[in-house]
C-alpha cells in the first residue's frame, strides 16, 4: 500500500460559510442592539456572555497548541490548524472588550466609590477591584495571551514554508513558559469578568472552574470544525477515524473534570453553611434558577458522559457532531448561570428572552468568519511540522 | 521439567513493524490462536489482529455502577433509617455529602471487579501459570524484542507450515514451547501440618501477651471511673466500712421542721393552723384524706371503714369530743398515732397535715350544721351562682 498519492491538497472553504457567518452576525447584532434599546443593562450582560464565551473558546485553543508542543504530542499535529485558527481571536478581543470598560459602571458593583466607600468588604477589597487596576489587568492579561499567540502561530506557519524543525523547538519552549502564566491569567480573567460580578462573594476554586469549562467547549468547537473539514475532504486524506479518538477522550476526561471541579466548589460552600458563601448558591436557586442550576448536573454532565463513555462513541463523527454541538451549548449555559443572575435591572418577559442570545449568535457567526478568513489564507494542515508524519500514522 | 505435549511455536522479532506486519499476515492466513507479545502497547496492533472491542468494560462498568447503589443505599439505610442523626444541621439524606463516598466506592469496586476480571478473561483464574512463563522467549518479549505464538491447538495448525510461515516473515528466532510438567506438592504431610499447628499456637500466644500484658493500656472511659467514694460504695478509709456518713446528730433537713411534741402523751401547748382554709388548700386535705385516711375513718369520717370488721373501727370523727379538740391536738394524733392508729408523719407532709384537719373541720361542720347555718349557706351559694 502507498501513500504517494495521498498527499494534502489545500481546498477553499465554501463561500456559503462566510454567508452563513455573515447572517449570523448581522441577525445576531440587531437582536443584540434591540435588547440594547429596551434593556441597556441587560444587555450589557448578554454581550459580556458573549464576550467571555468567545474568550474561552479562544484561550482554550491556545492551551490546546501549548499542551500539544510541551507533551510533544503528535497525534493532534494534523489537526493544530484548527486550533490555531480559533486562537486567532484572542487579538480580537482588544477590541470587543472595549463597549465593556467603556460600561463598568453599569456591569458592577465595586466600580461605585460611593457605594464600596460604605462597605466595609468593598473598601477592603478597593485596592484589586477598581477600575484603573481592572483595565489595566485585562489589557495586560489580552496582551500576554496575544503575544504568544503571534509567536506560537508564526512559527507555525513559518514552518509551512522552510519545513526548519528548529521552530518546533522553540515552540516546545515557549510552551513551557507559556503554561503557568495561562494558569495565573485565567484565573484572573475568571475573576475579573465574573466573580466580581458579585463582589462580596469568594471561591478559591473559581479560576480552575473556569478553565474547565472553557477548555472543554474549545475542545467541542475544534472537535466539530474537524469532523465537519474531514467530511468535506479539507483535511489531510491520510486522517481517519482513530485520529479523533483523542479528540473524544479529551471532551470526556474535561467533561469530567469540570463537574469535579464544579461538585468540588459546591459541596465545600454547601456543607460549611457559612452565609458569606452560601448566598451566591441561594441566589441561584431562586425561581427558576433551580431548573438551570440542576439542568447543569445533566447538561454539561451527565449527558455527554454517557455518549462518550465508550470507546467507538469517541471516534464515531457523527455522535461527535452531536455531541460537540450540545457542548458548546452547555458552555453557554454555564456562563449565562455565572453571569446572568447578577443582573439587577428589573424589566423582564418574553421580549428579554427573544433578545437575550443575540450576542450569542453574533459571536457564533464571528468565529465562523474569523475561521473561515484564517482558512483562506493557510493550509488547514501544518505542511512542514516534523511530527505530521507521525501523527498521521497515529494507530490505536 | 516440560513434557513433550507442544504448546505452540513463538517466533522473536527485532522491530514493531515486523511484528505488526507479522501480525497482520498470521491473520491473514486464518489462524485464530495465536497471540502477539511486546514490551510496551503497540499503536495499530489491534486493528491488524482485528480484535474486538473488550468486554472487561462490561464488568467494570456493571461493577462501578452496583458500586454507586451498594454505597448510596447503605448511607441512606445507615444515615436514614437505621440510626438517623443530624450532623452539621444536614437532612439524613445529605446527598451532597455522600457524593465522595459513592464515588470512592464506585471506583473501588470497578477497579477491584476490572483486576479480577482480568485475571478471569485472560490468565483463566484460579490457574497462575502459562506454558510461556519462564520461557527466554517470554524473557526476550519482556526485554526489547517484539514476539507472536501460534498454539498448537488452532484447527489449521502444522508444526513445518508455521516454521515456514516465520521463517518466510524472517523471523530472528524460532522456538518451540512445551507444556510443563505439572508438579504436584503434598500439602497434607504431618511435618508441614505440625509447622502450622506451632505457627498457630505461637503467633496467637504471643499476640495475646503482647496485646494483654505487655502493651495494656486502659482504653478511655469517658471518666466513668474516678477515684472517688460514691454514696452507696465500700470504703476502706472509715473503720465501718461504709462510704456513706451519718449526719451529726441534732441535724435537721432543709425545709423541715421537727414536731417539738413527738412522743409525748399530749401536747403541752397544741399548735395553732397556720394555713388559711382556700379552695386549694381544702381539695389537697380532700385528696390526702381519702387517700390516707378514709380507708379507716371512712369516706366523711363516720368511723364506717371499707376494711370491714379487718381491723378495728375508729370512732366517729364527729363525735363531740374530737370537735371539741384544738387543730393542734388532731395535728399531735397523725403525727405521733393513738390507740391502734399508727403515726402518718411519713406519708403526710407538714402542710398536707394542716391542710387535712381542715378538710376535717368541713366535714364536722357539714354533718353538724343547724338548719338555720344550711338556709344561709344555701343563700349564699345561690347568690354566688344566680344573679
Amino acid at each position: 500500500m502507498s501513500h504517494h498519492d495521498l498527499v494534502y491538497q489545500k481546498k477553499n472553504l465554501p463561500e456559503s460559510l462566510k454567508r452563513l457567518g455573515s447572517i449570523l452576525v448581522v441577525v445576531g447584532l440587531v437582536l443584540g442592539v434591540a435588547g440594547f434599546i429596551f434593556d441597556a443593562q441587560r444587555a450589557l450582560f448578554d454581550y459580556l456572555l458573549a464576550y467571555v464565551f468567545i474568550m474561552s473558546i479562544a484561550v482554550g485553543s491556545l492551551f490546546l497548541i501549548a499542551l500539544e508542543y510541551l507533551a510533544g504530542a503528535d497525534w493532534s499535529t494534523p489537526i493544530r490548524r484548527i486550533p490555531e485558527f480559533l486562537s486567532s481571536l484572542i487579538p480580537i478581543l482588544f477590541i470587543l472588550v472595549i463597549p465593556l470598560l467603556l460600561n463598568l459602571r453599569s456591569i458592577f458593583e465595586w466600580s461605585h466609590p460611593d457605594v464600596t466607600s460604605h462597605d466595609k468588604i468593598l473598601s477592603g477589597k478597593s485596592p484589586y477591584l477598581n477600575t484603573t487596576f481592572f483595565i489595566i489587568r485585562t489589557l495586560v492579561t489580552v496582551g500576554i495571551w496575544s503575544l504568544f499567540y503571534f509567536l506560537f502561530i508564526g512559527n507555525s506557519r513559518k514552518q509551512d514554508i522552510s519545513k526548519d524543525q528548529l521552530l518546533t523547538k522553540k515552540n516546545n519552549k515557549l510552551s513551557a513558559a507559556f503554561m503557568p502564566i495561562f494558569a495565573i491569567t485565567i484565573t484572573i480573567s475568571a475573576i475579573d469578568w465574573m466573580m466580581s460580578l458579585e463582589p462580596h462573594w469568594f471561591s478559591t476554586i473559581f479560576g480552575i472552574y473556569f478553565f474547565a469549562g472553557s477548555f472543554v467547549a474549545a475542545l467541542a468547537a475544534i472537535t466539530l470544525a474537524t469532523v465537519l473539514l474531514k467530511e468535506k475532504g479539507h483535511l489531510h486524506p491520510r486522517m481517519n477515524n482513530e485520529h479523533l479518538f483523542s479528540l473524544g477522550a479529551l471532551q470526556f476526561t474535561f467533561i469530567n473534570f469540570w463537574a469535579y471541579i464544579a461538585f468540588s466548589q459546591f459541596m465545600l460552600i454547601w456543607y460549611a453553611n457559612l452565609p458569606e458563601e452560601t448566598f451566591w448558591f441561594i441566589g441561584r436557586w431562586g425561581g427558576y434558577w433551580s431548573y438551570i442550576s440542576l439542568g447543569l448536573i445533566f447538561i454539561h454532565f451527565l449527558v455527554p458522559y454517557a455518549v462518550l463513555l465508550t470507546q467507538p462513541a469517541k471516534m464515531d463523527p457523527k455522535r461527535l457532531k452531536f455531541i460537540s454541538i450540545w457542548i458548546l451549548f452547555a458552555h453557554v449555559l454555564d456562563l449565562y448561570w455565572l453571569i446572568m443572575p447578577q443582573v439587577h435591572s428589573a424589566k423582564a418577559g418574553a421580549l428579554t428572552i427573544l433578545f437575550e442570545f443575540g450576542f450569542i449568535i453574533a459571536a457564533l457567526g464571528g468565529i465562523i468568519l474569523v475561521f473561515y478568513f484564517n482558512a483562506k489564507k493557510q493550509n488547514l494542515v501544518p505542511v512542514g511540522d516534523p511530527k505530521l508524519e507521525k501523527g498521521l500514522n497515529f494507530r490505536l | 521439567m516440560s513434557t513433550n505435549k507442544l504448546f505452540g511455536i513463538t517466533a522473536l522479532f527485532n522491530t514493531p513493524d515486523e511484528l505488526v506486519h507479522a501480525a497482520a499476515k498470521v491473520n491473514e492466513l486464518g489462524y485464530k490462536n495465536y497471540d502477539v507479545h511486546t514490551p510496551y502497547p503497540l499503536h495499530g496492533m489491534d486493528s491488524v489482529m482485528k480484535l474486538k472491542p473488550s468486554k472487561l468494560g462490561y464488568i467494570t462498568l456493571s461493577f462501578g455502577l452496583s458500586g454507586a447503589a451498594f454505597a448510596l443505599l447503605f448511607m441512606y439505610w445507615a444515615m436514614s433509617l437505621d440510626y438517623p442523626m443530624i450532623i452539621g444541621g444536614k437532612p439524613f439524606f445529605a446527598l451532597p455529602a455522600f457524593v465522595p463516598i459513592t464515588f470512592e466506592v464506585t471506583v473501588l469496586f470497578a477497579t477491584l471487579a476490572t483486576v479480577i476480571g482480568m485475571l478471569a478473561f485472560y490468565f483463566k483464574f484460579p490457574s497462575n501459570s502459562h506454558p510461556l512463563h519462564d520461557t527466554p522467549y517470554m524473557k526476550a518479549v519482556s526485554g526489547d524484542k517484539y514476539g507472536v505464538c501460534i498454539e498448537a491447538d488452532d484447527k489449521i495448525f502444522d508444526s513445518e507450515k508455521v516454521k515456514a510461515l516465520f521463517n518466510e516473515l524472517h523471523a530472528k528466532e524460532i522456538s518451540e514451547v512445551f507444556y510443563p510438567a505439572i508438579e504436584v506438592a503434598n500439602i497434607f504431610e504431618p511435618k508441614f501440618i505440625t509447622l502450622l499447628v506451632l505457627i498457630g499456637l505461637l503467633t496467637s500466644g504471643a499476640t495475646y501477651v503482647t496485646l494483654n500484658k505487655l502493651i495494656y493500656m486502659t482504653p478511655f472511659d469517658w471518666m466513668m471511673n474516678q477515684n472517688k467514694v460514691n454514696a452507696q460504695s465500700k470504703s476502706l478509709f472509715y473503720a465501718d466500712g461504709f462510704g456513706m456518713r451519718k449526719p451529726v446528730d441534732g441535724t435537721v433537713a432543709r425545709n423541715f421542721i421537727p414536731y417539738e411534741y413527738k412522743g409525748l402523751a399530749a401536747p403541752v401547748v397544741p399548735l395553732s393552723n397556720p394555713l388559711t382554709p382556700t379552695n386549694e388548700v381544702l381539695n389537697l386535705g380532700k385528696k390526702r384524706f381519702l387517700t390516707f385516711c378514709s380507708p379507716c375513718h371512712g369516706n366523711f369520717g363516720d368511723g364506717d371503714s371499707r376494711l370491714r370488721g379487718q381491723f378495728p373501727n375508729p370512732p366517729s370523727l364527729h363525735s363531740e369530743k374530737v370537735r371539741g379538740w384544738l387543730d393542734g391536738n388532731i395535728y399531735h394524733v397523725i403525727v405521733n398515732g393513738q390507740n391502734v392508729m399508727p403515726s402518718y408523719s411519713s406519708q403526710l407532709s407538714r402542710d398536707e397535715r394542716w391542710a387535712v384537719i381542715h378538710y376535717i373541720r368541713a366535714l364536722q361542720k357539714a354533718k353538724n350544721a343547724s338548719p338555720l347555718e344550711i338556709l344561709e349557706a344555701k343563700k349564699e351559694t345561690s347568690s354566688n351562682v344566680a344573679p
